[in-house]
């Protein structure tokens, strides 16, 4: 488990290098360098001032020296000060991840609370009512862009009823409900999906007729038999949303204002700020991997065929076939 | 189903096996309720494509100042925004931005995917792993953030964001068309071809991909759908098609400024977003159920 982890760890290393290159030659690429934005900024400055900038920032240099100049501070765990706000991008970076992770949270605790009962009776019912209303309610929600989502709802909750604040952070709790449901929204239609067709899957299985013919109740049979084994492609879903909602929560973040990293990727890309935009993106790209790897590690608790698969690292590549058999059958 | 109209399908589905796969699709596509809907609206959407055209562009230029802000009517159908411009005119315009986008971004992904899919997973070993590397490199770059880098260097305008949300999908199409290439790499077919002293590349594009293509087809169709989303988001956003274009998300980023007292402005560019992006979605699951072998009869 410990060298799984590991191994992923170090596989960071080759895509943290991609993902800043990437990024470094496409802000190079973009008109005007960080002299610009600050002259932009600056109002009057005489052409040594604008000298001392360019050398400042080695912008006299090739690009392939300014990458390695970043890639040395970063190994150093320098993420650089920004050349527009002044403010060191860690600090703003870990300042802002907070919001962003409570945002994720919420609506991840929201998705999975609408999204999974809704899965299981559209499953249990498969070609009746209720599941042709909930493949229509998560098809609709696949297809709507989450900011016209984010829109709708501030201009029914904000608007016409006036109950909840429209955006921003400074209304407690009550600021969070509706960004928390827009991203949750999102969610829940791709993981009800998901929860639907592995419960469909297990449904059809022996071992819940088995189960039935021994007298088990029906609630215990998809609580207990039926939804411990399809949960895993449900984790996968999830986690892979919970991942994109980390990592891309810059539209629900602007339509609501909401001070999260996302939000300060957009800002950051808009006013230029090469320095803050590639330490978001790295950080995000980090915090993207970790997130993945925890649903992975998470996938060991729930399956105990997976937990195995990692214990005894040895024998894995011959007996993970046998043992999937052994357990499915 | 009466037992005549049964065995009339059945001898249908005979008769096109016989002559081609993909007619064979689209056979089992077309009994498929919501597939059909998914088709028609597309259908729909490309009369629209079509008609507008041939109609003068400057119909969505167009300023009335006495009719800002008009609610829907019937002269209006999708109302006036604050320059009195026609709704109706600029929405049905609207439909060439996203079909452009989601047909050219998908496309290029498709494109720059599969064929790097396919070589990972054809000669495996240390192409695949730099694909691969490279695969989670893009993959791990979130991609509206990714898309807004590269609008930013490359300019606003519609060939941008075709390659900005192209570029994002690319991925996608790297793992699916590796993964479907592996079922197929290893058959005799592929192993006969290559005693028979084909090159590499004719063994990969005439006889492997066509053999694993239907995945990469279902994908296909849903990431034509995500990317009209992303781009919407990015040109709400601002990192779009800039502003006099009828183009939705700009037109819904503009009306967000009127959202209380004309949402109507917002609707109508929403609506025809999601039907866009629903009708593709349809037409994936469709595909998914058609090119399901567990589910062929």
């Amino acid at each position: 488990m410990i060298r799984f982890i590991l191994k992923r760890i170090l596989l960071l290393i080759p895509v943290i290098i991609g993902v800043s290159f990437i990024v470094f030659a496409l802000l190079e690429a973009a008109p005007g360098d960080v002299a610009d934005a600050i002259i932009a900024r600056a109002g009057e400055v005489t052409a040594e001032d604008i000298e001392a900038i360019r050398a400042a920032h080695n912008l006299d240099r090739s690009m392939f020296y300014r990458y390695g100049v970043y890639m040395l501070n970063l190994i150093q765990g320098d993420l650089g000060i920004s050349d527009i706000t002044g403010l060191s991008v860690w600090n703003t970076f870990m300042q802002r991840l907070p919001n962003t992770l409570l945002l994720s949270f919420s609506a991840l605790i929201i998705g999975m609370a609408v999204a999974v009962p809704m899965g299981i009776i559209a499953a249990r019912n498969a070609g009746k009512l209720s599941d042709n209303f909930a493949s229509i309610f998560t098809l609709v929600g696949m297809s709507m862009p989450v900011f016209w989502i984010g829109l709708i709802l501030i201009q029914v909750f904000s608007g016409n009823l006036g109950i909840l604040p429209v955006a921003g952070f400074d209304h407690g709790w009550r600021s969070l409900i509706l960004p928390a449901i827009c991203s949750g929204l999102s969610l829940t239609a791709s993981t009800a999906r998901q929860t639907r067709s592995s419960m469909l899957e297990v449904l059809k299985s022996d071992y819940l007729r088995t189960a039935r013919a021994k007298g088990t109740s029906e609630d215990m049979v998809i609580r207990k038999h039926a939804l411990s084994n399809a949960w895993i492609p449900i984790i996968t879903a999830a986690g892979s949303s919970l991942c994109a909602q980390l990592a891309g929560s810059v539209v629900v973040e602007s339509v609501f204002a909401w001070p999260g990293i996302g939000r300060l990727a957009a800002e950051a890309v808009f006013a230029r700020d090469t320095t803050t935009v590639m330490g978001t993106i790295i950080l995000t790209t980090v915090l993207y991997v970790l997130v993945q790897l925890l649903v992975d590690v998470l996938y060991a608790f729930i399956d105990p065929r997976i937990k195995s698969q990692y214990m005894n690292t040895s024998k894995k590549k011959k007996k993970t076939g046998m043992e999937k058999e052994a357990a499915a059958a | 189903m009466s037992d005549l109209r049964k065995s009339e399908t059945v001898a249908e589905e005979s008769q096109y096996k016989k002559r081609s796969q993909m007619l064979d699709i689209w056979h089992s596509l077309r009994r498929n309720k919501g597939a059909l809907l998914g088709i028609i609206i597309l259908g729909m959407l490309f009369i629209i494509l079509i008609v507008t055209l041939f109609m003068p562009y400057e119909m969505v230029l167009r300023m009335n100042p006495f009719h800002r802000y008009t609610p829907p009517n019937w002269q209006y159908p999708f109302g006036t925004d604050f320059m009195g411009r026609n709704q109706f005119h600029r929405v049905l315009f609207g439909t060439r931005y996203s079909l452009a986008i989601g047909f050219g971004s998908a496309g290029l992904g498709a494109l720059v995917g599969v064929t790097l899919g396919a070589f990972a997973g054809y000669f495996g070993k240390l192409t695949d792993e730099i694909i691969m590397r490279f695969s989670d490199i893009l993959a791990s770059i979130p991609g509206i953030i990714l898309g807004m880098v590269i609008v930013s260097a490359l300019g606003n305008s519609l060939r941008n964001v075709i390659i900005a949300v192209g570029v994002a999908s690319i991925p996608f199409f790297i793992r699916i068309s590796r993964a479907s290439i592996l079922t197929v790499r290893n058959q005799e077919f592929v192993e006969a071809a290559h005693a028979i002293g084909m090159s590499h590349f004719r063994i990969i594009f005439r006889h492997v991909l066509p053999n694993g293509l239907s995945p990469i087809i279902v994908m296909f169709s849903v990431i034509l759908g995500m990317s009209i989303i992303t781009a919407a988001s990015l040109s709400f956003l601002g990192w779009g098609i800039p502003a006099p274009a009828p183009e939705w998300g700009t037109m819904m980023n503009v009306g967000r400024v009127d959202m209380l007292n004309a949402p109507f402005l917002m609707t109508f560019p929403g609506i025809f977003i999601m039907i866009t992006v629903l009708a593709f979605n349809l037409i994936g699951d469709g595909l998914r159920d058609a090119l399901d072998p567990k589910l062929k009869k």
